[in-house]
């Protein structure tokens, strides 16, 4: 396959970027994307020319670090990581243009490499459960339902890619805060902070610069893992319940 | 010097808690007054740091990736092992320590293992307490799996993404130390050496991949929990920034390395595409379970996947249910491996490159029904036809081993510690618990170990002994004197300016490790590999190129520096394989079979853990026997027929 690639090239966080065309010739459609990528990045740095930065780790699809927004799309044309993504989904000839994640919580730190420290930051505002290592009773003390366990793994597969949000208009978070206040609101581990919870880490999210949520469903769409945006409804529930009724916790407070 | 490995005298099964009588405590009031630095977030680093901090402790964490939650432990699928005994079908502590020292081909520490054993059942406890959501029956109860030839359902599980769950578990208590203030957290920040300061470590140097800065950083004691080297084959299942630089650097300071040429292949990875390969997708050994394995009887060059319906039943050879009837499709990996390799060298490969055999579900559909199978292996079997463009429910999967997991790694004692006082090895980072060979849902269980339960109690005793007063600056001459040995050795690499990418020098390592030091070894092949790796090395000095610079977000730098270490450790992998002449675990050495083309273990020369010891640049390591004395488990052959 012949592609001409449209690439966004930025040396640092205070520089200016540009698109920087780059053609190659031999692709095979075997290739996944990201090894299209590595193949033309060998041939610059042969040539003395700084190669292309871009996230990438496990190449399986679960680690959710790479991060590539291709032809308007985050993760490009298929429901799945970059990495699983394979130059087969393309056709000889055609132009790809490959951007970062675009949004103002997500700043960019070298070509297409972001900084998604604020994901890090919302999950330390309350994404856990307070127990202390060797604190916990007999695994089968606690039952869960299956399908509630089934419908809290649903949510907890979500990979902190952050397609959710480069794919939304808004650059609205709200997809991966949900997934996480759900999987711990469904479960009977996650009732004693549940409400706290919702509230600590909607407010992270807000101070972190994401967007509203205007139900355009385009996270689900984009989402490598298929998270459902029925958990927005419920985190949407589980911050106006709290609201309404948890007395413990002033919004917006320090984590902790 | 002389290697104790402190296991403690006394019964198997009353080592542990003995052990955790006799270890010093760290008064509460003065836990605050110590810092501890944990390198590498995975499994065995988040919940080692977690604990830590919840003990009392002021942690560092660091990790080279954007996030704590990246590391290479969430990419594990099948499941963790615990002697629950939940399914009443007879496993008991005692089973799982059996198993696991009989798994690892008899060349583990039974003190080691039998506490990894003791310790699983906690481990479950903690995850579920945490939120991970493993899989249950409709009674709301846990469910478990055989996995990976167990006679006995032991595994607990996540879908096929349990790694992925209980790294998240261990992230989300990482995330709440944090928060509260007991975990300083340093991203995208890689290790590049160990600071020893008479013969104890007090600190690392990290070099900032964003801006470049090297840093040094102090502490009364250093965690490694920084993963295993199966990198150094290029090719392996392994995230492409999993290295061994943290753990090279420590043995270059004086941490012996333990059974490096100790590896495991795998045998259900999908194969090789071409020659832009950048690295294998497992598929998980779960598959085994159901699937078939089976090639041509006779060689159909080329014989592609959906061929594979047209060749009738009496022209297909299932060679693994033909050679080991009782075993079947379940034999241990390295067994499974091994022989997908010997009937590929034989010309009845599958697949446009021939190194391949088919994995068939046809059966078990035709039995179970679409259903059943979908709901067991789903993500599977979609995760397989996005990187093949085939659909395993049509045509066979088509697999071949590859590198999945280093058992070698840093010697470490009873306490974790490794041979630099105050310096610890955690996870597969650590050599101890898997011997020759690691089980199934093994790897899951032994990071959490490690990190959950063992080094909150041994950490303690050194700590105690050593006074929280006993902590060297920064500002010591020792730190300055690493820094400027990074700063020149990056400048070094940078000067270079040849005609090579860094990764191009990988896949020479990758190459010949795999060929001389993979899953069957010679003597004149070791010998051949030694000369090839001492050439490739040369050659990488004078002859890399590295465009950018030092103070930026560089990657082409950041892999030389690693591909330099992984040239170091392969010789020394090539030299641990040459020494130890006998086969064992996953590792066949052509000149110790049996009759019949089995493996042959020699208990009589080979009953030790090897710990090399490193004596200087460009200077022959020198070998030291750590005995392992088995007073409970009878050594026999293994034999799967």
């Amino acid at each position: 396959m012949k592609l001409t690639l449209k690439i966004w090239r930025q040396k640092g966080a205070n520089e200016n970027g540009g698109f920087k065309t780059y053609t190659m010739d031999h692709v095979s459609p075997d290739m996944s994307f990201l090894e299209m990528l590595d193949v033309l990045n060998d041939s610059l740095v042969l040539k003395g020319e700084e190669p292309v930065h871009f996230d990438h780790d496990c190449r399986e699809g679960i680690c959710g670090m790479c991060s590539l927004y291709i032809n308007g799309r985050p993760h490009g044309p298929l429901q799945t990581t970059t990495c699983q993504l394979h130059m087969r989904s393309f056709t000889d000839g055609q132009t790809i243009t490959i951007e970062p994640w675009r949004a103002a919580a997500f700043p960019v730190v070298r070509d297409l490499v972001v900084d998604r420290s604020a994901f890090d930051r919302i999950q330390r505002a309350g994404g856990f459960i307070s127990v202390n290592t060797g604190a916990a009773p007999d695994a089968n003390e606690i039952l869960v339902p299956k399908k509630v366990a089934d419908e809290a793994m649903d949510a907890a597969t979500c990979i902190g890619c952050g397609a959710c949000v480069a794919a939304c208009k808004n650059a609205s978070a709200m997809l991966f805060v949900s997934a996480k206040v759900s999987q711990y609101a469904l479960l009977p581990q996650g009732q004693p902070e549940r409400k706290e919870r919702a509230e600590r880490m909607v407010a992270q999210m807000d101070a972190e610069g994401f967007g509203a949520c205007t139900n355009t469903g385009a996270c689900e769409a984009e989402c490598p893992k298929g998270i459902k945006i029925t958990n927005i409804a419920r985190m949407n529930r589980e911050y106006f319940s709290s609201m309404f009724t948890n007395y413990q916790v002033e919004v917006g407070s320090d984590a902790g | 010097m002389t290697l104790d490995s402190k296991i403690p005298d006394g019964p198997i099964s009353e080592k542990w808690s003995k052990h955790k009588f006799n270890l010093k405590l760290v008064n509460p009031a003065n836990k605050r007054k110590y810092e501890v630095i944990v390198v590498g977030t995975g499994l065995a680093g988040a919940s080692a740091a977690a604990s830590l901090a919840e003990l009392g402790y002021n942690v560092k964490a660091f990790c080279f990736q954007d996030s704590p939650r990246r590391a290479h432990s969430i990419a594990a699928q099948g499941g963790i092992n615990a002697a629950k005994n939940y399914q009443n079908d007879g496993d008991s502590i005692y089973r799982l320590f059996y198993d696991t020292i009989k798994g690892g081909d008899y060349r583990a520490r039974e003190g080691n293992v039998h506490r990894l054993a003791e310790v699983s059942v906690s481990i479950i406890d903690q995850c579920v307490a945490q939120g991970v959501p493993f899989a249950r029956e409709y009674g709301g109860l846990l469910a478990n799996r055989s996995f990976g030839g167990a006679q006995v359902s032991r595994t607990f599980y996540a879908r096929g993404q349990t790694g992925q769950q209980l790294l998240l578990g261990a992230y989300s208590a990482l995330n709440r130390q944090i928060a509260n203030g007991k975990v300083q957290m340093f991203t995208r920040t890689e290790m590049l050496d160990v600071v020893v300061v008479d013969g104890k470590a007090r600190g690392i140097i990290t070099r900032n991949l964003v801006t470049g800065k090297i840093e040094s950083h102090s502490a009364h004691a250093v965690l490694l929990c920084t993963g295993g080297y199966g990198n150094v084959f290029y090719l392996s299942t392994n995230a492409k920034g999993s290295n061994v630089t943290a753990a090279w650097r420590a043995h270059r300071k004086g941490a012996f390395f333990g059974n490096p040429c100790f590896t495991q292949i795998h045998p259900t990875c999908i194969p090789v595409s071409g020659s832009h390969q950048s690295k294998l997708t497992l598929m998980s050994e779960s598959l085994r379970n159901d699937g078939r394995v089976w090639v041509p009887k006779i060689a159909k060059k080329g014989l592609k996947a959906s061929d594979a319906v047209n060749i009738p039943e009496a022209e297909r050879d299932y060679f693994l249910e033909r050679k080991y009837p009782s075993f079947g499709n379940l034999v241990p990996r390295d067994v499974a491996s091994r022989n997908a390799k010997t009937v590929c060298d034989e010309g009845r490969g599958v697949g446009a490159t021939g190194v391949a055999v088919f994995l068939d579900f046809s059966d078990a559909i035709r039995r179970d029904g679409k259903a059943l199978i979908e709901s067991k292996y789903g993500n599977l079997f979609d995760m397989y036809k996005q990187i093949t463009g085939d659909d395993p429910y049509q045509v066979p999967m088509m697999i071949y081993p590859a590198v999945h997991y280093t058992m070698g790694g840093l010697w470490v004692d009873y306490n974790l510690m490794t041979t630099v006082p105050g310096l610890y090895a955690l996870g597969e980072a650590n050599f101890s618990d898997h011997g020759a060979n690691r089980l199934g849902a093994s790897a899951l269980m032994q990071g959490l170990a490690d990190g959950y339960f063992v080094i909150p109690y041994t950490i303690g005793d050194y700590l105690a002994n050593i006074g929280w007063n006993d902590k060297i600056g920064t500002d010591h001459p020792e730190f300055r004197k690493a820094e400027e040995a990074i700063r020149s050795r990056i400048q070094k690499l940078l000067s270079i300016r040849g005609k090579k990418t860094a990764d191009q020098f990988h896949r020479e390592l990758g190459h010949i490790m795999w060929e001389y030091c993979g899953m069957s070894r010679s003597e004149p092949g070791l010998k051949t590999a030694k000369a090839k790796i001492k050439a490739l090395r040369e050659e990488f000095w004078t002859n890399v190129n590295i465009t950018g610079g030092s103070d930026e977000l560089n990657m082409e730098l950041e892999k030389a520096g690693r591909v330099a270490d992984f040239i170091e450790l392969g010789a020394l992998m090539v030299d641990d394989a040459l020494n130890r002449a006998e086969s064992c675990g996953g590792h066949f050495r052509e000149e110790s079979q049996t009759p019949e083309g089995e493996a042959l273990r020699k208990d009589d020369e080979y009953a030790y853990v090897s710990a090399w010891e490193f004596k200087g640049e460009d200077q022959e390591e020198s070998l030291h026997k750590e005995p392992l004395r088995f007073e409970n488990v009878k050594l026999t052959q293994r034999s799967y027929k």
